[in-house]
């Protein structure tokens, strides 16, 4: 994202919420929508940005409620979930209200049809106890405990399942959201094989809440497998790391997972999960184990399992390669902050995504350096197919002039598209690609 | 496949001047001759950018292309393009954009819902000379292929190193992958692999605007809005696609095939059921009626069980020992189903002697009917029963045959309306049966299209389905690409012209627009 990028967009919105303070009572211009509306608190802060107000609607109508009332003012919005992940993604130009989406925490299973329709606000634990009484679930991991459906949905994190299983947009069938206008919109549907019309849920997966507010998803279900093992083997480099990986999928053992994890430059944990009828789970996982040399083999995920490394205060970045480039990047990740000592950095080996985390005690100026350095050096080693996004960092990292997204293709049709959606620029401003 | 008779347009062209739109004043007359001198300006500057055999306009040569596999719906181009590159799409796609010509994208032509219905005033833009297979990369799990590859042969590209390409539509000897990455293609086992959108992992295309933009690559989830996962299933509405890095899958280990027949659907409908809520989860789950069945049996002797009335076919795929527990478990419910008689193949020949029937069954319904209507509707798999018989009350109160066949997995239903096209009225009867089955399936929560598609043959259908909002909003999404809306019009979203006055469907401008605070363009 460049400079001039965020003053074109910046200057698109001079004429924003001109009135704003007003004396319209504690719930400001929202009151107009109806809906539960308090003052906002430093707890509240997006991105370092306090909001005037949070609006509580307790449905997708009362959001689109309060959706419409801001947009007649001008006022930018910003949804939150359980707010787990909310600085996530560039801070905020602009926050003048939060539409907190808790309430809108409804379970509709039909389990006979293996779908679930689900409320933003639902957090994924609640739904998967909800699916787990009839021996189904969202095949989708707790990456960041406390997530909601609404929040995973809008930062499209997925975790190792995303192999076998895809990402978590491939598991929406259907979505509805609410407009910058207050409009509602659905797409999608109900049923597992549809066609019709464009799949706009896509669109809004990984979103960052910026083309418009999701306030219900409609998934696909799977059974829970009966069986499952975790064959784990340690490799001495990131090459050996690759070679592991690369057997297993050459093999016949059709596995769900296989991550990688290397929490201080040397050595790299190989895990491969397999899930599926106890009749062929073990000679799968012998098969697998025969593959790995010094494998071991476990009934239960190890510690940690499909959590992002790091902790609060560090920046946490995600990288794609292609899977074969897997060695070049771990050693690039290592490497990213010599001051530091070596990243740690785990992820899915077989499918390409890695996250690793710059330590909160990196200084906020080289932290930009090193995402920049890192970044290049991710592009050079992939032939420019891997990427290096950062997903959340300090407001004194992005102070210090950071560049979240890096290069991102088609970015004027994204930006054509949030014109075209978002036309007063109101949702979530800056905080997704190209200041979008 | 024979679907309703071809209407004659024999003598329709832009050269001599008259079309197929319906309002016939002075005004539409003017319009239509500028339209068609624009058009024919414009040829001399497509042989520029495809060469002189890029560009067709020879009238026999051009009537070739009228139709896709929905023949019903047929068109003379105005003037038809075959580029062999990228840049020649894009450069074809920005001059039209800039002549305010509309274009209609290509493949293989073997869509079925008229979403490749050219325009008298239009460019077709073909991508059959565009066939390369330009890497396999076994290591990354992914090909690099251009729009007018057949998508089996991507497959056999990748066969060699123990991998496939997932998504298989029935058509997928001929059919392009451009093709499948417009409709968002599935095939008989989408029901575990999912669609083509679950297996692109990049693209470049062409912009209506004449842009070519890459999108994703080798690499998983790219940065930025998911602009693949829309563009796919757009049917040509927001450009074309000029290449696409697909994923490849290991060849399963094992593959198993059962077929269980029963005396009645329901029970059939019932070993499904119970298949599901086992927790197994097979690769494809097949099911025919007995008219279907007898229309196979006469078609290609494929032999299936005699008396039955209801064939279910269960593949299975994926490690050995997986295939054989789950076959051991779906062979036990069929039997307390009721199946009468259950046949097992993991060979590949006699796999594919399970599967003639199966596959045979819309050219086999041409046997026994003059003409008929196919229908692509989805009910949530646990309506199966209940909308089958409603259809068969549908028939019955009608008189009108109707033969199932469908992918009972996934609830996506393919009755086939049966009706003699000499006989007066049959066609608008048959038609009126093929609607109510439709509405049926809204009905149930379903959808109105699992894998045809919507183009021209279901646009004025969307408004059952969809909210006047929720298609002014898919409608805001596509002028974001195509501005000046030439791309592929007059498909997907339904318009006052093809559907009559849609009811509720907003035709004014934008609010934000009314209101002076934001522009469209």
């Amino acid at each position: 994202m460049t400079g001039e990028d965020h003053q074109d967009l910046a200057a698109g919105q001079a004429a924003g919420p001109a009135d704003t303070d007003r004396a319209d009572g504690a719930a400001g211009p929202l009151a107009a929508s109806g809906v539960p509306v308090r003052p906002g608190t430093d707890r509240d802060a997006v991105g370092g940005a306090v909001p005037r107000w949070v609006a509580a609607p307790a449905d997708t109508k009362g959001c689109a409620a309060v959706a419409a009332a801001a947009s007649r003012e001008g006022l930018a919005l910003v949804p939150r979930g359980a707010g787990t992940k909310t600085g996530w993604g560039a801070p905020p130009r602009r926050c003048d209200a939060v539409v907190d989406l808790s309430a809108l925490n409804h379970v509709d299973h039909a389990a006979g049809d293996l779908v679930v329709e689900a409320g933003a606000g639902t957090p994924m634990k609640d739904l998967a106890d909800v699916l787990g009484t009839s021996g189904q679930r969202l095949p989708v991991d707790p990456v960041v405990p406390g997530s909601t459906v609404g929040g995973v949905v809008a930062t499209g994190l997925s975790g190792p399942g995303r192999m076998l299983y895809g990402p978590v947009r491939d598991l929406i069938l259907g979505m509805t959201v609410v407009r910058a206008d207050g409009v509602v919109s659905n797409s999608g549907g109900r049923v597992v094989k549809n066609v019709a019309g464009y799949d706009l849920g896509k669109l809004h997966t990984g979103a960052l809440g910026t083309l418009g507010i999701i306030t219900s998803v409609t998934f696909r279900l799977r059974p829970v497998p009966p069986a499952a093992r975790v064959v784990s083997a340690r490799a001495d480099d990131p090459a050996r790391a690759r070679e592991l990986v690369a057997s297993v999928l050459r093999s016949h053992t059709a596995p769900t997972a296989i991550e990688a994890d290397r929490p201080d430059g040397g050595a790299v944990t190989v895990h491969v999960l397999l899930e599926g009828p106890e009749e062929g789970i073990r000679a799968r996982a012998e098969e697998v184990s025969a593959l790995l040399p010094g494998s071991s083999v476990a009934e239960d995920l190890p510690d940690g399992w499909g959590a992002l490394p790091g902790g609060p205060g560090d920046t946490l970045l995600k990288l794609t390669t292609p899977p074969a480039r897997l060695p070049a990047v771990l050693d690039a990740v290592a490497d990213a902050a010599p001051d530091t000592g070596p990243l740690p950095v785990r992820g899915s080996a077989g499918s390409g995504v890695l996250y690793g985390a710059l330590p909160s005690a990196t200084a906020p100026a080289s932290a930009v350096r090193a995402v920049a350095s890192l970044r290049a050096r991710v592009e050079a080693v992939t032939g420019g197919h891997g990427s290096l996004t950062v997903l959340d960092a300090p407001p004194t990292v992005h102070g210090a002039g950071l560049d979240p997204w890096g290069t991102v293709l088609g970015l004027p049709l994204m930006r054509s598209i949030k014109q075209n959606l978002d036309p007063d620029g109101v949702l979530s401003p800056g905080r997704f690609a190209g200041g979008i | 496949m024979r679907d309703r008779p071809i209407r004659d347009r024999s003598d329709e062209s832009p050269d001599d001047r008259s079309t197929t739109d319906p309002a016939g004043t002075d005004r539409g007359q003017a319009d239509r001759a500028d339209r068609a001198d624009r058009l024919s300006a414009l040829v001399p500057r497509l042989k520029g950018i495809c060469g002189d055999d890029g560009v067709i306009t020879d009238r026999a040569r051009r009537r070739t292309y009228e139709s896709d596999g929905l023949t019903y719906h047929a068109e003379v181009p105005g003037v038809v393009v075959l580029p062999t590159t990228a840049e020649q799409v894009a450069e074809v796609l920005g001059l039209c954009s800039a002549e305010g010509v509309p274009f209609v994208p290509r493949g293989a032509g073997t869509g079925l819902s008229a979403g490749a219905l050219p325009r008298t005033d239009g460019v077709l833009v073909t991508t059959s000379r565009m066939r390369r297979v330009v890497e396999v990369d076994p290591d990354n799990e992914c090909a690099v292929v251009q729009p007018g590859v057949a998508n089996l042969d991507i497959t056999r590209a990748a066969a060699p190193y123990g991998y496939y390409y997932a998504p298989d539509p029935s058509s997928q000897q001929v059919c392009s992958v451009g093709g499948n990455i417009a409709e968002n293609s599935g095939g008989a086992h989408c029901l575990k692999y999912g669609f083509t959108v679950n297996h692109v992992l990049g693209l470049q295309i062409a912009t209506p605007q004449g842009e070519l933009v890459r999108l994703g690559g080798k690499a998983p989830e790219a940065p930025g809005y998911d602009l693949i996962g829309a563009f796919i299933g757009s049917e040509g509405t927001l450009g074309i696609a000029t290449e696409a890095t697909v994923r490849l899958v290991r060849t399963p280990q094992k593959v198993t095939t059962l077929l269980a027949a029963f005396t009645g659907m329901d029970a059939g409908g019932e070993a499904v059921s119970s298949v599901v809520a086992e927790g197994v989860l097979p690769a494809a789950v097949e099911m025919m009626d007995a008219l279907s069945i007898a229309a196979a049996e006469a078609a290609v002797a494929c032999d299936y069980p005699e008396g039955a009335g209801a064939v279910l076919i269960v593949e299975l795929d994926g490690p050995a020992a997986d295939v054989d527990a789950d076959a051991a478990m779906v062979r036990r419910l069929c039997e307390r189903a009721g199946a009468f008689e259950i046949r097992e193949a993991s060979g590949a020949a006699e796999r594919a002697r399970i599967w003639k029937g199966r596959k045979s069954a819309f050219a086999a319904v041409g046997r026994i009917s003059p003409a008929y209507i196919v229908q692509d509707g989805v009910v949530p798999r646990t309506a199966l029963g209940e909308v089958l018989g409603d259809i068969a009350r549908l028939s019955a109160e009608s008189g009108i045959r109707v033969a199932n066949v469908f992918h009972a997995g996934d609830g996506n239903l393919h009755p086939l309306v049966l009706f003699d096209d000499a006989e007066p009225g049959a066609g608008e009867r048959a038609a009126e049966v093929s609607g109510a089955i439709l509405d049926l399936c809204i009905r149930h929560g379903g959808s109105i299209t699992g894998e045809h598609g919507v183009g021209v043959d279901k646009a004025c259908s969307m408004p059952r389905m969809f909210t006047p909002e929720d298609l002014e909003t898919m409608d805001l999404f596509r002028r974001a690409f195509d501005p000046a809306g030439v791309a592929n019009p007059e498909k997907l979203l339904p318009t006052p012209r093809l559907c009559g006055e849609v009811p509720g469907v907003r035709k004014d401008v934008h609010p934000l627009v009314a209101q002076g605070r934001a522009e469209q363009f």
